[in-house]
């Protein structure tokens, strides 16, 4: 090969440069969702190195499900204060208290379907024109359908029949008012290109990726973290294992997976391996066969 | 490093066929016999197959992803799928082999470097074959494979694939493609996708997968004509950077080095690059597709929408432009409608003047008595701008020789377009 070539993740994170430079230059008001998961945290990194040496131009908007892992929030903050930073967080909590929304019941009850309000509501109120996401197509089949500026009407849906053509690098942000975007900078990034890259440039991460030991129940066909948001019931029995987690979403439909990948080339040596899908431990995913797609169409990010 | 491999090339390519032609089954194969599906996925898929009474596992439903394509059968739009072997990593841009089918053929092959065409071995050349080859050489797309599949259906007939092959070449002789390729294979029985097929030892070429892996990209940018379109000032104003002033943008090509004379157009100043700089610290070299910040040794008044390039090789400043547009939207445009021409990171108002011809793309030849632009027309039109264009012709730069239409009204990206001159 000649000299002239760039490896595969360096022409990842050139594209995921240059469209993060094309989110800043066409839009008003920019904010990078952000969960605290490692797509989230991949994209703030790459958003500081598109604007270096200038600080990242971006608010960090987290909708908070009011049942997170206590590190995910101890991490967000530090980095917050880290970058210099503004955070907006908008309050799923605050939205039931408000009567925007209601709390489901049941026994696999979940607050990740309640999370669109919160969030389509926040953006309204910042004004945000477009929420950069660490979405990735390699994720879920609806995901792969998703362009790279995907446009969301006034009611902050998607309509995947009627998507903007994307063209050579030729993004289209224009939208009328009320309207807004979402960013997607990682599309093209697989699992294993996250974790590559993470560990290539050595990322911090919220020590729940890692293996750990923790209290645990068996639900759902995975290891479901203990916490003051679940329930214990009565055929179920706590366990301590060494567990990590392959998504970081809500504390109540995160599954573990049992593991001894306490350093990053472990992790990546067991993504290699790894025979289901990151997304396998996600109750939200599991509702039905079109529960991504139908979340995504009214405006789940 | 573990036993994954880093150092390896990304290859996108964008597959085309006919509805029939097998192409997701193909797809789905790749994936399937290169151990890219996970249990999960596959567990789905079968679920689903059993549920249609099938008594094969539908390897084509892991391609299709939305409620209404599985339901129907089809695909709807232009989906993206990633696979990797540990000598390559691959972006497949699956396009739908109907319907719409230029226009999502175009926004696939518009970033690949390789188009995968498949053609049924009993049916050989069809128009649709025709369409798709043109599309892929009007996209200059660097490399065509051409899949003669179903082969297990001509009893994997060396005469039936060598009568597809001089059927295309005589066809192809026409189009303007670098690299053709012809590989027979049966994409439902796995033969010569991934693994060696048994029942065509007549066939001495590679596999589907090991062309894929070997073909030699390198030389598909363009590495002669430099060009660097700003997409923004990089101004940090902390105490450490106080007066740095940086231009962010993507290398569309060339290679650029600190101490090269340059000018940014349109203003025509002249400069020397002081610092080629990034996140990890400065370089010596930046080259496509790399995405940097250049400072520059003279304090020029540059803003996004600008080009930096060598002085001794410009692009030409144009305002009428003769571009080969196809169009994408429901709606045709009407007379003198005025447009948002997006060209690299550049903005200006443009108008249709003048409809030269529209190619009939299943026969190739010039239509030129039929003014009227549809959906999935490919014409050729004459664009006035009301600011000139740093343009150079798309057979020569993809990036700096492709436009966007916008229209004002709806937001729509309307047209895609290829400058075809500089006049």
């Amino acid at each position: 090969m000649s000299k002239y070539y760039l490896n595969h993740l360096k022409e990842l994170e050139a594209e995921a440069i240059y469209v993060l430079r094309e989110v800043f230059a066409q839009f008003e008001n920019p904010a990078i969702l952000f969960s605290g998961g490692k797509d989230s945290i991949v994209v703030t990194h790459l958003a500081r190195k598109a604007f270096y040496p200038a600080k990242i131009p971006f608010t960090l908007f987290h909708v908070d499900t009011g049942h997170n892992f206590p590190e995910t929030i101890k991490f967000r903050d530090d980095l917050v204060e880290e970058l210099g930073v503004k955070l907006v967080v908008g309050s799923v909590e605050r939205s039931i208290q408000e009567g925007r929304v209601r709390e489901e019941t049941g026994k696999d009850a979940s607050r990740n379907r309640l999370q669109t309000t919160t969030l389509l509501d926040t953006i309204e109120e910042n004004g945000f024109d477009v929420c950069i996401g660490g979405g990735r197509r390699d994720e879920e089949k609806a995901r792969a359908k998703e362009r790279f500026f995907s446009h969301r009407d006034e009611f902050g849906q998607w309509d995947p029949k009627n998507q903007r053509p994307e063209l050579w690098n030729l993004f289209n942000g224009k939208h009328h008012p009320g309207e807004h975007f979402r960013a997607f900078p990682i599309s093209n990034w697989t699992e294993m290109d996250v974790w590559q890259y993470i560990l290539n440039e050595n990322i911090a991460i919220p020590s729940l990726y890692i293996a750990h030991e923790r209290d645990v129940i068996w639900r759902n066909n995975t290891w479901l973290p203990v916490s003051e948001h679940i329930t214990i019931r009565p055929e179920e029995q706590m366990e301590r294992k060494m567990v990590r987690f392959r998504t970081l979403g809500d504390i109540t439909i995160t599954g573990g997976i049992e593991s001894d990948a306490d350093t990053l080339e472990k992790i990546v040596a067991e993504v290699a391996a790894a025979r289901q899908t990151e997304r396998g431990n996600r109750a939200d995913d599991k509702r039905s066969e079109t529960s991504m797609e139908d979340r995504k169409r009214e405006g789940y990010f | 490093m573990s036993e994954t491999n880093q150092n390896i090339q990304l290859l996108r390519f964008t597959t085309a066929g006919s509805v029939d032609d097998g192409k997701s089954t193909l797809i789905g194969r790749l994936l399937y016999d290169s151990k890219s599906i996970f249990e999960d996925q596959l567990d789905a898929v079968k679920r689903s197959s059993e549920r249609k009474g099938l008594e094969h596992i539908e390897l084509a439903h892991l391609t299709d992803g939305l409620k209404d394509e599985r339901e129907q059968g089809i695909t709807i739009d232009v989906a993206y799928r990633y696979f990797a072997t540990p000598k390559r990593k691959f972006i497949i841009a699956d396009t739908p082999g109907h319907i719409q089918y230029t226009r999502n053929m175009v926004t696939g092959a518009s970033t690949a470097n390789l188009a995968l065409i498949l053609v049924d071995a009993r049916k050989g050349v069809i128009e649709q074959t025709k369409r798709h080859s043109f599309i892929a050489s009007l996209l200059q797309i660097p490399h065509v494979i051409i899949c003669v599949n179903k082969m297990d259906l001509v009893d994997y007939s060396e005469e039936a694939f060598d009568k597809v092959v001089e059927e295309y070449k005589e066809f192809s002789a026409k189009l303007d493609v670098k690299d053709i390729r012809f590989i027979p294979i049966s994409a439902l029985k796995g033969d010569n996708v991934v693994d060696k097929s048994e029942a065509m030892s007549w066939y001495k070429g590679e596999t589907l997968l090991n062309t894929l892996e070997t073909i030699h990209i390198d030389s598909d940018h363009n590495y002669i004509d430099c060009r660097f379109p700003v997409q923004t000032v990089i101004r940090p104003h902390s105490d450490e950077y106080h007066d740095y002033r940086g231009y962010a943008g993507r290398i569309s090509s060339g290679i650029f080095k600190p101490g090269d004379e340059v000018t940014v157009m349109p203003s025509g100043f002249t400069s020397k690059i002081k610092s080629i700089d990034t996140f990890n610290g400065p370089v010596e070299e930046a080259f496509p597709p790399m995405s940097v910040t250049m400072t520059l040794e003279d304090e020029i008044d540059i803003s996004r929408g600008d080009m930096i390039v060598r002085t001794n090789n410009k692009p030409e400043a144009i305002q009428d432009v003769d571009v080969m547009l196809c169009w994408l939207n429901n709606k045709g445009p009407l007379p003198r409608t005025k447009y948002t021409l997006k060209h690299t990171t550049n903005e200006v108002k443009a108008m249709i003047k003048d409809v030269l011809y529209k190619v009939d793309i299943n026969s190739l030849h010039r239509v030129e008595d039929d003014p009227e632009i549809k959906m999935n027309d490919i014409v050729r039109v004459k664009i006035r701008t009301t600011k000139p264009l740093l343009a150079d012709p798309y057979n020569r730069n993809r990036i700096t020789g492709s436009i966007i239409l916008v229209d004002d009204s709806t937001n729509e990206t309307v047209a895609a377009g290829m400058i075809m001159n500089r006049n």
